[in-house]
């Protein structure tokens, strides 16, 4: 249950980072600053093509190149049968994970990996890397989502049929699955329409672009037992996916988690762990394999590129009857793409009785995609969002108010099935309203784009542990990488539990070997899963602590109360004794029955659902069809800020992503399928003039099932600004534009093409 | 083919190294000198993870060559702070939440440092196009912003 | 009786295309029971990449959660996240 606690002492303060005097001293070490005595060095080589069988492999002259100490290809890695592709209940396929970090009988996009070397210089393995001699059959190629999609394409999986189609397809297909998600009946729906608006749109793949590339430390010892440095977003899932990578047991892995620089969901799977693992068994040696930035853009998965329908029908008072829309995503080179995220997030901040959400999940020879920030949810949010503003433009209502007519809310059916609990949808479109940015008034060539978004938020299983150390300072230990501050909100919690000064918490995220396991860090959940295991470990040294003070006093532990960081008699009846600290305790750990330590392992639920709603001022100049943000609100739903700083940049970074997704960034291939901009160049992502200050504004409703009332925030942001910008840039131009990105070039091509539709 | 051996000062301390011809500035810098604290995030001076100051001038350590070094300047982010007393644009940043996952802040207090050696009094436009050279994906850049612009007035008033 | 909502997919293949059933059921693990009694093979695919919402509240593997007389259990795909 929320306490509606009163006094929160340290809970939403905003005490300094305990890392981070590392962070800018540059002492704090990442992926690639690691380094072992007699370390190698691994490369990987990557196909040319974007289709083709591998008809054979010779590495003899690799090997021979002085320094080369090992070599491998697929045939290294043990062969995971389709029927042992999913381990237990996780949703990864780990045959088409084996076969995307190392081709085997055929590369499926231009930089898939198909073999690496480990040698003593960086020099020696990229001159080896060279010398792979690979005889590839070229095959013909398709990079487009719905060229993908037609009959003649050329298909990458033999085996795959078209699942959810009706009757089971005899012929492959490069269509993996069709989804539906539906309530009502959207015809009778549309036929009660005053106004229907139908769009079709298209986003482009976009990479979460940390700004750390891959990099990790794989060392084995001669009994097999293997250990390895990595920055990622979950040392377990590491570990766990080399293990089933490598047919060996997880017992033998030991996973030692780097300060990771940056993940957005791009590092919730491996790429050279389980190569650098095969390398450093064959070689005898350590090996350290870090990806350059071309690789990076080339080998590790963007997050999809969209094809969306959306058709949303109104009364003239804007109430919704119906809402439809059909997404077709691209997963890749492998299944597996965020379709289903996207059918079930476009809708959701409305209350709906007629809505069909068709999702299809297409394979085509670009990287295998990854999770990137809200997956799904962004592309599926730009079509909905942009037929509400063309809805509200011409029902002549607010965008806000539109939005606030049909807003879910506490008990809304939600457009994927279950009822909302509490949630905080309309007090995020009340703060927009009475926002002073509203108040700011547009010149010529300015316009001003309004959006909303949704999503879940997960729990999952998480660890935790509490110790308190012989002087009564207290470490809290817990299993998830931090990428966005949240080891700083573990120390608060624990702090406000125990009664103590922030100060004298200090958190630690450890190894695979030295706490439980926890899922990794990504779904909007480690502040509020790990955070309750936390909460809990130290609630249960709260009782260890109670109870060693009844021992000192010779009373019963119903006796004493925890209160303001010390343990006192309840009443004067259970007698005189000044108040125990921490530290009085721990000094007398020994004698009252050992170590002073708590712990939880749980398998958090009740994730609360986030929702945010954007406002975004553009200005764009008609000769160039550049544009330019002029100012940016971003309004969320919260639940309840631990560290508001680091609540703030979670806003503020995922409205830029969202930003450079909507105006710049985009895979651009040429006609052989090749990636043309695998560089930071021409790959733009928002660069410091790009932006204004965003504000970021936290609203806070409460999640009802944690502790302190926190819900995940670090994937909302992305959500609404993709329609936020292109709304603004429809407001300011009179031309909507239905692709993105909106780079000046596309713009810059509807405006010409608006001139001379008004010139005929 | 032989290695050079170079004669510098790095953070003010005289430094010798051996490199080969193609090694860069920030190879020599992490792989010869263990001076991880300047990042490579794109080696193609896009990124700007890499910056340190050569001769005055900030410079991509990943654009310059480990030989360049020669007889030179260099400053790191390892020399920003004076033994344990952070610069105030350290201090900053972590008042001000300005970072994040912290891959770029090194870079970033590089840059911002050698803005506000410049320039004492720089207005939010010209502290933007200053660290345009610097790449963030994690904080929107709103916080960095804020932390140089603060730090500047406190330098000057303070 | 509690409302169990099937995704379209597991509906075409187990149910003859039925997606909203009524199952009683005193937790979880007795739901999936009862419906692989119904629908035999349906149980197992019940535990594979799906989360559950039971009363709007989702669960990643849920197992012996009460179900109430009234509840609503909704079968959803699992939620990954970035």
């Amino acid at each position: 249950m929320a306490e509606e606690a009163p006094k929160l002492r340290v809970v939403g303060t905003r005490p300094i980072r305990p890392d981070g005097v590392d962070k800018v001293t540059g002492r704090a070490t990442f992926g690639a600053d690691f380094t072992l005595p007699g370390m190698l060095f691994g490369k990987v080589s990557h196909s040319p093509y974007a289709h083709a069988r591998i008809r054979s492999i010779d590495t003899s002259r690799a090997a021979a190149v002085p320094g080369v100490k090992a070599v491998i290809t697929g045939s290294d890695l043990p062969e995971i049968t389709r029927e042992e592709a999913f381990v237990g209940e996780a949703p990864m396929n780990f045959r088409d994970l084996s076969q995307n970090v190392l081709a085997r009988d055929k590369v499926l996009y231009d930089g898939h990996a198909v073999a690496a070397v480990c040698a003593s210089s960086v020099a020696a393995a990229e001159e080896a890397i060279s010398l792979i001699d690979v005889s590839y059959e070229v095959l013909p190629h398709v990079v487009e989502v719905r060229d993908a999609m037609a009959e003649d394409a050329p298909i990458l999986h033999e085996h795959i049929r078209t699942k959810g189609v009706d009757p089971k397809p005899e012929t492959p297909s490069n269509v993996v699955s069709r989804v539906e998600f539906a309530l009502g009946d959207v015809e009778a729906g549309f036929r009660q329409a005053d106004t229907v608006v139908e769009r079709e749109f298209t986003t482009q793949a976009v990479h979460q672009g940390y700004i750390e590339p891959h990099a990790c430390v794989a060392s084995i010892s001669p009994d097999g037992m293997a250990t390895v440095w990595c920055s990622s977003q979950g040392q377990f899932m590491v570990r766990a996916y080399c293990a089933k990578l490598l047919g060996t047991e997880i017992s033998r892995i030991r996973v030692i988690p780097a300060e990771i620089g940056g993940g957005f969901g791009g590092k919730t799977v491996v790429y050279l762990e389980p190569l650098a693992l095969a390398l450093a068994k064959k070689s005898g040696r350590p090996v350290k394999m870090v990806m350059t930035r071309e690789e990076v853009f080339r080998a590790t998965g963007p997050t999809s590129s969209a094809v969306l329908r959306v058709k949303v029908g109104a009364k003239s008072s804007g109430a919704i009857t119906a809402a439809e829309m059909t997404l077709m995503y691209g997963a890749g080179a492998f299944p597996g793409s965020p379709v289903q995220l996207g059918c079930m997030t476009g809708f959701a901040p409305y209350d709906l009785e007629n809505v069909k959400a068709v999702g299809y999940d297409v394979v085509l020879n670009r990287p295998k995609a990854a999770a990137y920030r809200a997956p799904g949810a962004p592309m599926a949010a730009f079509g909905v969002e942009a037929v509400l503003d063309e809805l509200a433009e011409t029902l002549g209502i607010e965008p806000l108010e539109l939005r606030a007519k049909n807003a879910a809310k506490e008990g809304t059916k939600a457009a994927y099935g279950p009822k909302f609990r509490r949630i905080g949808y309309r007090e995020t479109l009340e703060a927009a309203k009475s926002h002073s940015h509203l108040q700011v008034p547009l010149g010529p060539n300015q316009g001003r784009g309004i959006a909303s978004g949704f999503w879940f938020n997960i729990g999952g299983q998480s660890s935790a542990a509490v110790h308190v150390n012989e002087d009564g300072t207290v470490l809290v230990v817990s299993p998830n990488p931090d990428i966005g501050g949240s080891r700083a909100s573990m120390a608060i919690m624990a702090a406000e539990v125990l009664g103590v000064e922030v100060e004298k918490v200090k958190p630690i995220v450890a190894d695979t070997a030295s706490i439980a396991y926890s899922d990794l860090t990504g779904g909007s959940r480690v502040t509020f899963a790990v955070g309750m295991a936390v909460v809990q470990a130290a609630r249960d040294v709260v009782e260890q602590l109670r109870a060693r003070a009844a021992k000192l006093w010779d009373i019963e532990p119903d006796a004493v109360v925890w209160d303001g960081g010390e343990a006192r008699p309840s009443s004067s009846n259970a007698g005189d004794f000044s108040p125990l600290s921490l530290a009085d305790i721990a000094a007398k750990a020994a004698r009252t029955g050992g170590p002073i330590s708590g712990k939880a392992n749980i398998n958090a639920s009740g994730a609360g659902p986030g929702f945010g709603t954007h406002i975004c001022d553009v200005e764009v100049d008609p000769e160039t069809g550049r544009v330019t943000v002029l100012r940016y609100t971003a309004i969320q739903d919260v639940g309840r800020a631990i560290h508001p700083s680091y609540v703030e940049g979670q806003l503020q970074g995922g409205a830029a992503q969202g930003i450079g997704w909507a105006l710049n960034e985009e895979y651009i291939y040429d006609d052989s399928g090749r990636l043309q901009n695998p560089g930071f160049l021409d790959y733009r992502v928002p660069v410091a003039s790009d932006l204004p200050m965003i504000d970021a504004v936290l609203v806070e409703v409460p999640n009802p099932t944690h502790p302190y009332g926190v819900r995940g925030v670090g994937e909302v942001p992305i959500v609404p600004p993709l329609a936020a910008v292109a709304n603004a840039v429809g407001r300011a131009t009179g031309v909507r534009c239905f692709d993105l990105p909106i780079s000046p070039p596309r713009l810059l091509h509807a405006l010409e093409e608006r001139r001379s539709e008004a010139a005929d | 083919m032989a290695k050079h051996h170079i004669t510098t000062t790095i953070n003010g301390e005289p430094t010798e190294f051996l490199c080969e011809s193609q090694q860069t500035l920030l190879d020599v810098l992490r792989d010869e000198l263990q001076l991880t604290g300047s990042k490579e995030g794109c080696a193609s001076g896009d990124c700007g993870a890499c910056s340190v100051m050569l001769n005055g001038r900030l410079v991509c350590s990943c654009l310059v060559l480990g030989i360049e070094a020669e007889g030179a300047s260099v400053e790191t982010i390892e020399g920003v702070a004076d033994g344990d007393r952070l610069h105030p644009l350290q201090q900053k940043f972590l008042e001000e939440a300005a970072l994040q996952c912290g891959i770029c802040t090194p870079g970033f207090i590089v840059a911002a440092k050698a803005l506000l050696e410049r320039n004492s009094n720089p207005t939010e436009t010209e502290v933007r196009y200053w660290l345009a050279g610097n790449l963030c994906r994690c904080t929107g850049y709103d916080k960095i912003v804020r932390a140089v612009l603060d730090t500047a007035a406190e330098m000057r008033g303070a | 009786m509690a409302q169990v909502v099937l995704s379209y997919e597991l509906a075409q293949q187990y149910t003859g295309g039925q997606t909203h059933l009524e199952v009683d059921a005193k937790d979880f693990r007795a739901l999936v029971k009862a419906l692989d009694g119904r629908y035999p093979g349906l149980g197992p695919e019940l535990g594979v990449g799906l989360a559950v919402a039971i009363d709007g509240e989702i669960f990643q593997e849920p197992f012996l959660e009460p179900i109430q007389p009234s509840s609503e259990v909704y079968f959803l795909p699992a939620i990954e996240g970035g």
